[in-house]
């Protein structure tokens, strides 16, 4: 399987922005994972009449309003959010490369349904569907917003499998195995899905990104995960009233959004490039 | 002996589908009859969209046929049900043209060949490698090669395993659709000649399709030459090369390279395209390109009818 997603991988690295994210994203888990055994909890507050303090040795991001330490929130937050991202996107991508499949592969009234389905889908703007089904909790717990984003995000990806399995249904391997008497599930399983998968792992490394700018919006608007558990958005919407006086307490976890969101996509573009170079 | 396969009126329209057109159904096959006995190889020769890899294709129900029959052993093969279709399947194979899109780039050779057996639970999984290499090895394939991927191999080995992968299941029919056609010359007569060695060891039928007559001849007994969904001229392989009767016949052999350089032969070009195959004409379908001297108004309002003529079923009002 292997031998052309690792050349997938290969080509990618060979590329600059390749390089430049696939690098960051190590550096960020190499730090996150080696720094943490280090760090006060996150959620414990030491000094209620502290406040926000700012960089010094002792708090190398400094201290927010409750004193806890930024760093550690920062660290802690990443574990959070990141995972957020990785289940809601694994969610979307299963449930679009299942649509994206059925659709493509048996064709018909089959496609018809679900392919008009998806088009209103997406006609609704996202942030509004989100809002409505956020409300119905106070305070949102993380499995339910990883489905709430996972159950809304795989409209788009749905109709990239459908495409590519259109494109594969013509291929003569698969009239091979139609003609060696295989059934439908095995071809699906055998022939068609593992030859999605170069676009599907482009479309995931691209959503993770997008999941963690819609998480902390969200978290920003107040809507996302309760504290005291940090993530990186709530961080940001926590600061918003300090951000004059003390304004550290939203630059390092807004700056953690940024450089992880950007490396993902450097990432995600150079082996969007390598799976297919008519897009790049 | 009754023949293997026997195709009688086979038709395929294909509807172009559209939600406010009704457009006029493209006649890719337009009643089409032939047998191929056992251990026969018929050859089926026409231009690209004479409807020849559609007949491969309808005979194994890879697309389903609009009308017509096709015995095979005794069994209409339009008419089974699922489960004797699926029974069948592994008695009626199909090796394709492009070496590449035969081959699921994501698969182990190896793997590909024993799908089928897998399938069909044709041997115990312990035993499945043995037969896998033994495959391998008789279609000129090293049996170490078996966790290899398709990218590793070139065009002609890669047409190798696919034949692999038609024999696994022992089959006795194989629609063979332009399997050299993507190959170099050298490797093509590679490629005949094992087609040729496995239908003697294992008596296999073929229905070999090209749109080349000097490859055809090389294996086939008899030949078949299609025109626009329509067989014009069905012979024997020496009959159809040493005296064609059909003008469209001639004029594809004018284009066969003579290896004796005594013998004489002109180039017969033809002019202008076949006509449309959703609205053909009224009459013979070759007349607008035909360059037979006694061509005349029959020939345009009144279709040929199949008549024998030397020998041969020809197509056309004015042969022999």
């Amino acid at each position: 399987m292997r031998g052309s997603l690792k050349r997938v991988f290969a080509t990618a690295w060979h590329t600059p922005s390749g390089q430049v994210g696939a690098v960051t994203l190590l550096l960020i888990a190499l730090v996150a994972v080696t720094i943490t055994p280090f760090l006060p909890d996150p959620r414990i507050m030491p000094d209620l009449s502290g406040g926000a303090a700012p960089p010094s040795f002792a708090h190398p991001f400094g201290t927010d309003a409750f004193s806890r330490d930024i760093l550690s929130r920062v660290v802690h937050g990443a574990r959070v959010s990141l995972s957020i991202a990785a289940l809601a996107v694994a969610l979307s991508i299963s449930l679009g490369a299942a649509v994206g499949t059925t659709a493509g592969y048996f064709g018909g009234w089959v496609d018809a349904v679900l392919m008009r389905s998806v088009d209103a889908a997406m006609a609704i703007p996202r942030l509004f569907i989100l809002l409505l089904l956020v409300l119905v909790w106070e305070r949102i717990p993380p499995a339910a917003l990883v489905a709430v984003i996972g159950a809304t995000g795989w409209f788009a990806t749905s109709r990239l499998v459908r495409g590519e399995v259109l494109r594969l249904r013509e291929l003569d391997y698969i009239r091979a195995a139609k003609a060696l008497g295989a059934g439908s599930p095995g071809i699906i399983f055998r022939h068609v899905l593992p030859n999605t998968l170069g676009p599907l792992i482009v479309a995931a490394t691209l959503g993770v990104g997008e999941v963690i700018l819609l998480e902390a919006g969200l978290s920003f608007l107040g809507l996302g995960i309760a504290p005291p558990t940090p993530t990186w958005g709530g961080m940001v919407h926590d600061s918003e009233s300090l951000m004059a006086t003390a304004p550290w307490t939203g630059l390092f976890p807004g700056a953690a959004i940024v450089i992880t969101v950007l490396a993902v996509n450097l990432w995600g573009e150079a082996m969007r490039a390598a799976v297919d170079p008519r897009t790049a | 002996m009754t023949p293997l396969l026997e195709v009688t009126d086979l038709v395929k329209h294909y509807l172009s589908r559209g939600l406010f057109r009704a457009g006029l159904p493209t006649r890719a096959v337009d009643g089409v009859s032939f047998e191929v006995g056992r251990g026969e190889t018929l050859g089926l020769v026409g231009e690209s969209g004479s409807g020849k890899s559609t007949i491969g294709r309808t005979i194994l129900r890879l697309d389903e046929p609009t009308g017509g029959r096709a015995v095979f052993d005794g069994v209409n093969v339009f008419e089974t049900d699922r489960e004797t279709l699926r029974a069948m399947r592994r008695k009626m194979q199909i090796i394709f043209q492009d070496p590449f899109s035969s081959l699921n780039p994501r698969m182990a050779i190896g793997s590909a060949v024993a799908e089928g057996m897998e399938i069909h639970r044709l041997a115990p999984k312990a035993e499945i490698p043995e037969r896998v290499a033994g495959l391998l090895r008789e279609v000129g394939l090293d049996p170490s090669l078996a966790t290899r991927y398709p990218h590793e191999f070139s065009g002609g080995q890669r047409q190798r395993v696919g034949i692999a992968r038609a024999l696994a299941v022992s089959p006795t029919f194989i629609v063979c659709d332009e399997p050299v056609s993507a190959l170099d010359v050298s490797v093509q007569a590679q490629v005949i000649n094992l087609l040729r060695d496995l239908q003697e060891h294992r008596g296999l039928s073929y229905l070999f399709i090209a749109h080349d007559l000097a490859v055809v001849r090389q294996i086939s007994h008899r030949i078949a030459v299609l025109y626009l969904g329509r067989i014009v001229e069905l012979g024997t392989t020496d009959q159809i090369i040493e005296s064609p009767q059909h003008p469209y016949t001639q004029a594809l052999l004018s284009a066969v390279p003579e290896p004796d350089p005594r013998r004489q032969r002109t180039r017969i070009v033809l002019r202008g395209d076949p006509p449309s195959p959703s609205a053909p004409p009224p009459g013979c379908a070759f007349a607008g390109r035909c360059f037979h001297s006694s061509k005349n108004a029959r020939c345009t309002s009144e279709r040929p009818e199949q008549r024998t003529v030397a020998g041969r079923q020809v197509a056309c009002h004015h042969a022999g």
